[in-house]
């Protein structure tokens, strides 16, 4: 319980920590945090042990080792007993692929929610706004199966005075829904949310083609996860911007890059369309070649650091995207840290030999 | 099944569109290794071995010189069938893998050289191997005689995985072969083939190495067997069935270190000269392989190579179900032992070649006769665990796709 009680996280002002004070304070929490996994993961011990991690042989953050997101879809990894698992969250896998599964307890969940309250409180204030919810009320009913869009859509209701379903459990657009509550919050800022490919595929793409008009010009969205679908469609972030400003006037967005293994500390777009890490979180780009750390500028694969995985071993993950750090501490926005980018996904493998399609046995979707 | 609805969907590299099966299944067989097919190859394997654009695909040079009138001759003096009559089966359905271009000319072959009718279907993928057999081989069937001997027993089709042509096939065939995949074979053998019908699989397998540290140290050319372990692994990106995932290290601990040593060095120099390229997304199976294998084993290490084209795993003892951490594009299990026996709980009904260094030809023979080992098929030296050769897989492919008529 010492040890948990030492993984409490101060309160910083977010964004404001430069690149010594933030190192500092950031690989500090990581090795109690490490210590913690080690002691209540048998899994993550081993791991650590097998590339012979040592804590005294940590000077930086770049040196601490990370472990594949793909792990937990083949593994439950938890560093509590299962009765202290209060939820269970599911990667939104499709049908017969493998999800991931993130073992979360009070203490996990809570912090998650503050963190994740206070980074999107910085960019869309702290009042309590009317809120759209891109989605359809049904991916939050159930209750058994908590899924990232289902955690997302909970997580930032948090920002919500009332809120509203903009699509239907059929997924189409609930048109009188949108129209009634837009009526009855005019003047007002409407905090808008939902997930990239469910914006565009259900609320963009039916608003071009229905005759509907409204004006959310006055409104802020917020939106993440799903890029790949999207990029494979070719939509990049600024044409998925433009299109929402043609078809309904929306003219602040701001894209999000989290993973369901990271909740809480999501990275947001600013203004300059930068992602940023907050003191509760941090990018580290890496070469595959030899998993050195890229300069910044250079692709490469993503690795992300949280301070709030507890109650699993996901304080350091690599991930199975690629970007870019574009600098640290000076992004024209005023925000301190990392910004950076994402390029997209990294490509499945083209082998050859005369083994089966590639990527079945160790479940990447 | 409408024949005519079924062949609108295949498309015809070399063969023209029957219209009715009868022309396929009238045909007779030949005799097994006839003077006329070996003409045929030797004819094919000349112009291959012409051709300027050959200089560009090593693994078609290698099937062109597999086809050289000499080596056909070797391979009749080695399966000598002079005491029995055998003749081709019949009609031979390939389904072949669709990621090694060059494979459907080596099952091509078999099918040939033992007398039979052949429906060989290629990868949908466009391969530049894949084209330049078979307009070699189109060229070489200009030729009068051997348009009249071959026009109707060499079918080279392309169809879609969905095509109901795999069923139509299966339905006609007298062998059916199907390099594999597990998952392949699986879905190809809801097509059923006739009660008569004989069916020969290439599953997944798996294959190793063995080292004898000592004699490896005292190895003359270094060079040479880095090369060759390179042709046995990178060159197929450790992804072919006969490509080594672990090596057995024979010696001291002392004795092994210092050989592994020098021998991953100098690997690591072959893979500058031959500009092996590593795909991102490896580096990331690499290293979820190792950290499953960790938590299931608990005793590995990774060596401390720090570039991710080789990933040296070291075991700390022998693990008998090791074959399920299989990677590619260079993830090599490594385990120290001091004896052959120590491989026999291992080497189970998956595994395929062993490639050797260090031991002779006489004491692995007599280990194998001695212990009779669950899998294991093929016991090549390094370097020679991808030449074709017509006993593959454990298959002696002259008799299976062949029949033998007794005259007594």
């Amino acid at each position: 319980m010492e040890n948990i009680e030492k993984l409490s996280l101060p309160e910083i002002p977010l964004y404001t920590y430069d690149r010594k004070t933030k190192q500092r304070f950031f690989l500090e929490h990581m090795l109690d945090l490490f210590d913690h996994h080690v002691h209540q993961s048998a899994e993550f011990n081993i791991m650590m042990s097998s590339v012979n991690y040592r804590k005294q042989n940590i000077q930086s953050i770049e040196d601490l080792p990370f472990i594949p997101v793909r792990l937990f879809k083949m593994f439950e990894l938890a560093s509590v007993s299962r009765d202290q698992v209060v939820k269970t969250m599911t990667s939104s896998g499709t049908t017969g692929q493998a999800m991931s599964k993130i073992f979360l307890d009070k203490q996990t969940s809570s912090l998650q929610t503050r963190i994740l309250s206070r980074i999107v409180s910085s960019f869309v204030g702290s009042t309590r706004v009317p809120m759209i919810i891109i989605d359809c009320e049904s991916t939050v009913k159930n209750r058994n199966q908590f899924s990232a869009r289902a955690a997302g859509i909970t997580g930032f209701s948090l920002f919500a005075s009332k809120r509203v379903f903009a699509l239907n459990d059929d997924m189409s657009l609930n048109v009188e829904g949108i129209k009634q509550f837009l009526a009855e919050n005019k003047g007002k800022t409407i905090f808008m949310f939902g997930f990239t490919f469910i914006i565009y595929q259900h609320f963009y793409l039916e608003l071009l083609k229905s005759s509907q008009k409204f004006d959310l010009s006055n409104s802020v969205l917020i939106h993440g996860g799903g890029w790949k679908k999207l990029i494979s469609e070719a939509v990049g972030n600024s044409t998925f911007k433009a299109h929402l400003k043609l078809v309904c006037g929306l003219n602040r967005i701001h894209d999000y890059y989290g993973m369901v293994e990271q909740t809480g500390t999501i990275h947001m777009e600013c203004e300059f369309d930068h992602l940023h890490t907050s003191e509760y979180s941090d990018i580290i780009v890496r070469d595959s070649k030899d998993f050195s750390v890229s300069k910044n500028g250079e692709e490469g694969i993503i690795q992300l650091l949280s301070l709030l995985p507890i109650s699993y071993p996901g304080q350091s993950i690599l991930t199975e995207d690629i970007g870019t750090v574009l600098g640290e501490d000076d992004c024209k926005c005023g925000r301190k840290g990392k910004y950076f980018k994402i390029n997209g996904r990294i490509k499945n493998a083209e082998l050859r030999g005369c083994s089966d399609a590639y990527g079945e046995s160790f479940g990447r979707n | 099944m409408h024949m005519e609805k079924v062949l609108e969907e295949i498309e015809f590299l070399i063969g023209d569109k029957f219209e009715l099966v009868e022309e396929l299944l009238d045909q007779p067989s030949h005799e097994v290794f006839s003077d006329d097919t070996f003409n045929f190859l030797s004819d094919i394997s000349k112009l291959l071995l012409n051709s300027t654009r050959i200089k560009n695909y090593p693994d078609v040079a290698t099937f062109a010189f597999y086809c050289r009138k000499a080596n056909l001759n070797g391979i009749k003096r080695t399966h000598d069938t002079d005491s029995v009559y055998r003749i081709g089966r019949g009609l031979l359905f390939h389904i072949t893998p669709g990621n090694v271009p060059v494979n459907f000319a080596y099952s091509l072959f078999a099918g040939l050289v033992t007398g039979n009718i052949n429906i060989v279907r290629v990868p949908s993928k466009n391969f530049e191997q894949v084209s330049l057999i078979i307009n070699t081989i189109k060229t070489v069937l200009l030729n009068e005689r051997y348009k009249s001997i071959f026009s109707k027993r060499l079918y080279i089709v392309r169809y879609n995985r969905d095509s109901s042509a795999t069923a139509f096939f299966s339905a006609l065939c007298d062998v059916r072969l199907i390099w594999g995949g597990d998952n392949t074979i699986n879905e190809i053998r809801k097509s059923p083939i006739p009660p008569k019908s004989t069916e020969v699989t290439f599953s997944d397998r798996y294959s190793i190495s063995i080292i004898n540290a000592k004699s490896y140290s005292k190895h003359s050319d270094k060079e040479k067997v880095a090369v060759d372990f390179y042709n046995d692994t990178y060159l197929s990106d450790q992804n072919a069935c006969t490509s080594p995932q672990t090596i057995y290290w024979f010696g001291s601990k002392l004795e092994v270190e210092c050989a592994q040593k020098e021998f991953w060095e100098m690997l690591q120099l072959t893979l500058q000269e031959k500009q092996f390229v590593l795909q991102p997304i490896l580096s990331v199976d690499k290293l979820t392989t190792f950290f499953a294998q960790a938590i299931y084993y608990r005793d590995i290490e990774k060596d401390s190579q720090v570039s991710n084209e080789i990933w040296r795993v070291k075991n700390g003892s022998v693990h008998r179900d090791i074959d399920l951490f299989k990677c590619s594009s260079g993830y090599f299990n490594e385990v120290i032992v001091s004896s052959l026996d120590e491989l026999l709980p291992v080497v189970n009904r998956k595994y395929q070649t062993i490639g050797y260094l260090g031991f002779t030809k006489n004491e692995l023979e007599n280990w194998v006769r001695r212990s009779n080992p669950l899998g294991i098929d093929r016991i090549v030296p390094i370097g020679r665990t991808m030449d074709f050769g017509l006993i593959w897989d454990g298959h002696d492919l002259t008799s299976n796709l062949s029949r033998t008529i007794v005259i007594s």
